[in-house]
């Protein structure tokens, strides 16, 4: 542990060179040592982050099951892996304007993104966190979220309404300030 | 006899006990210090019982998608002293997390944190942050509805953040969404990474304590002076100070017992928090808050002006961080009597209520619209058919009670309507109905002319001087 043991009589002269060669030697063994540990478990725990996005489409119900009162569906969201159980759900409100539009919200509230209620009598989305409110068209009622909820793509192949999944809407910084 | 006493000595001298352990344990302390000096060691009591309770947990619970949720419903419901050890672990983390709070106030309260001590604040300071984000994922493993939505709104406070936004939270999530990936992430932070930081932390924290002593309580004629206070607190200990061990530890150890007492008096008593639903993304029927001793900051999130909110939830707790961990760097000399600091008093008076008061807020939560609330009785109402009578149902039917509040019924995120009636005209009430203003939707598009008006007409009655006092 004491830095400077060596006797100063020492009657080596090469010492202090060799030994300031062993110890850069060393230093720079052990960052080697150190890179070669962490940079394979730095790539895979950063994986999630460069893996490119998926959208698919999935199946949420019959076409007659939509009417033009907003109905919850859940579906598989687009990159389960095979353990994820229930988690792998994702939920969005689907309403059926006419014959062939439809308007598909995700649940996600854009404030801090807890799940959004339809709620019938006053024809509003309400979020039970921060006090968001939406109207049915999803543009913000009332409350800080600061943009109007996601909507969602849905087509209908053969009597199958489909939803195109996305990764969860994120409100992203809203620093660029041209765009208030 | 012999023989034992000569294992030992063999122990001793191989193992430096006497040598090394025993001066550690039995250094010098100030004797003044009594009581006040008991929440630093009374905190690693509380963190023993966590490590203990949760390897205990680990045993069994399974991080995974759907299984966490099942191992935990079996460790409540049917391992054998399961909900003891969770609860312990439960009343644990409150534990820690006030006592840690406590240590700190009573260090900055005394300014322990002056010289020579500035890298034992430092050290705690990190502690308690990293405390902090035991005690969120902590919550988090509890993998139910609240666990899901938690990281949820953990991953969009991280989108928030400038340009590497999108990153963190695909990092926290693990993916692009809540899913199977995500848990696994929290459990190896709360179980390997962040105890890993903790125990490392009070390594050094401790080492600290030790190379710079015991602090002195404080006392306004001693200032703390960097060139003399080492000679003078080495001279005063040599003449007052007393062995640790046990002079002034046992009130550590009453102490302590006192809390472990307390977090498994809790869980027999009171046993762990209940479960809510499974973690299914896609249920909407959640209400999803934090543990009680985040209410505070969920407080705040509420009921910022939208407009300072993305600064305040990024900056806030990186300026928080940094403030208190630089608070030697304030001052790092001088006075650490209380009587001497007024402002260091007033800020612990008004840290502490600002604490009480959010709390308090987080638990009733005004700002959220009340999904729960009964609709009006007739006895309310004031009428049992016609109009008004349509216009108080309508109020519940509408969404309205939601928010507002009528004689003891509704919500509390918009104003009182019990007396309406005496200040707004037929008018004003119609046009605020339709329009909507300042945080109220507009209800022109799901409201008929005659619902509007049946609303309007009973919200006209309400009127507290026409009301009949008798019922006080």
């Amino acid at each position: 542990m004491k830095p400077e043991s060596t006797p100063e009589t020492s009657p080596c002269d090469q010492c202090s060179g060799r030994r300031s060669f062993l110890a850069k030697l060393s230093i720079g063994l052990s960052g080697l040592i150190g890179a070669m540990m962490v940079l394979p478990g730095v790539a895979f725990v950063l994986g999630p982050v460069v893996r490119r996005k998926k959208e698919v489409w999935r199946a949420v119900g019959k076409l007659e099951q939509f009417d033009n009162e907003f109905k919850l569906v859940s579906y598989e969201d687009p990159s389960p892996v095979p353990w994820s159980g229930v988690t792998a759900q994702s939920g969005a409100w689907i309403r059926r304007v006419s014959d062939t539009e439809f308007i598909a919200f995700s649940i996600t509230c854009r404030h801090l993104g807890c799940p959004v209620r339809w709620v019938k009598g006053p024809e509003l989305f309400m979020c039970p966190c921060h006090g968001g409110v939406y109207y049915k068209d999803g543009t913000v009622a009332a409350g800080p979220p600061p943009e109007p909820l996601h909507r969602m793509q849905i087509r209908v192949v053969q009597g199958e309404v489909e939803i195109k999944t996305t990764p969860v809407p994120l409100t992203t910084t809203p620093l660029k300030a041209s765009e208030v | 006899m012999n023989r034992i006493k000569k294992i030992w000595n063999w122990i001793d001298d191989r193992s430096g006990y006497s040598d090394y352990a025993l001066p550690l344990l039995k250094h010098i302390v100030p004797r003044d210090a009594r009581w006040w000096y008991v929440f630093g060691s009374a905190t690693l009591t509380a963190f023993m019982v966590q490590v203990l309770t949760g390897i205990c947990l680990a045993m069994v619970y399974v991080p995974g998608g759907d299984e966490a949720y099942q191992s935990l419903k079996y460790i409540t419901e049917d391992a054998f002293m399961g909900s003891i050890v969770r609860g312990m672990h439960y009343y644990g983390a409150s534990a820690m997390v006030m006592l840690t709070v406590m240590h700190m106030l009573q260090v900055y309260l005394h300014a322990t944190y002056k010289y020579p001590r500035e890298m034992n604040w430092m050290s705690g300071v990190v502690l308690m942050f990293v405390v902090f984000g035991m005690a969120f994922s902590g919550q988090l493993l509890r993998w139910d509805d609240n666990g899901v939505w938690s990281v949820m709104v953990a991953a969009e406070m991280a989108a928030r953040a400038p340009f590497i936004g999108p990153w963190l939270s695909d990092f926290i999530f693990g993916g692009q969404t809540v899913g199977g990936s995500t848990l696994t992430r929290f459990f190896v932070f709360h179980v390997f990474v962040m105890p890993g930081i903790i125990f490392a932390g009070i390594g050094l924290h401790l080492m600290l304590l030790l190379r710079h002593g015991v602090s002195e309580m404080p006392n306004a004629d001693q200032p703390v002076d960097p060139a003399t206070y080492k000679k003078e607190y080495e001279s005063r200990l040599e003449k007052t100070g007393v062995p640790f061990w046990p002079d002034a530890m046992w009130r550590d150890v009453v102490f302590s017992t006192f809390v472990v007492l307390g977090i498994v008096a809790c869980a027999a008593i009171f046993g762990p928090p209940s479960l809510s639903s499974p973690p299914n993304p896609s249920n909407i029927h959640s209400n999803p808050m934090p543990d009680w001793y985040f209410w505070w900051y969920f407080t705040i999130l509420s009921t910022l002006p939208s407009s300072m909110e993305t600064w305040i939830i990024l900056g806030s707790p990186v300026l928080g961080f940094l403030i208190l961990f630089l608070v030697p760097f304030l001052s790092n000399k001088g006075h650490r009597a209380p009587s001497q600091r007024p402002w260091s008093v007033g800020i612990i008076v008004f840290g502490l209520t600002s604490l009480v008061v959010l709390t308090i807020y987080g638990y009733y939560k005004p700002w959220s619209p009340d999904f729960g609330v009964k609709p009006l009785p007739e006895s309310v109402i004031g009428a049992s058919s016609g109009p008004v009578f349509e216009g108080g149902q309508l109020v519940h039917q509408k969404g309205c009670l939601y928010c507002h509040h009528i004689d003891g019924y509704g919500g509390h995120r918009g104003p009182v309507l019990s007396d309406i009636g005496q200040k707004l005209t037929r008018q004003d009430i119609t046009i605020r109905i339709m329009n909507g203003g300042y945080n109220m939707p507009s209800f022109a598009g799901s409201l008929t002319s005659e619902e509007l008006s049946n609303i309007v007409d009973f919200l006209l009655t309400r009127d507290e001087s026409q009301k009949p006092q008798t019922s006080k």
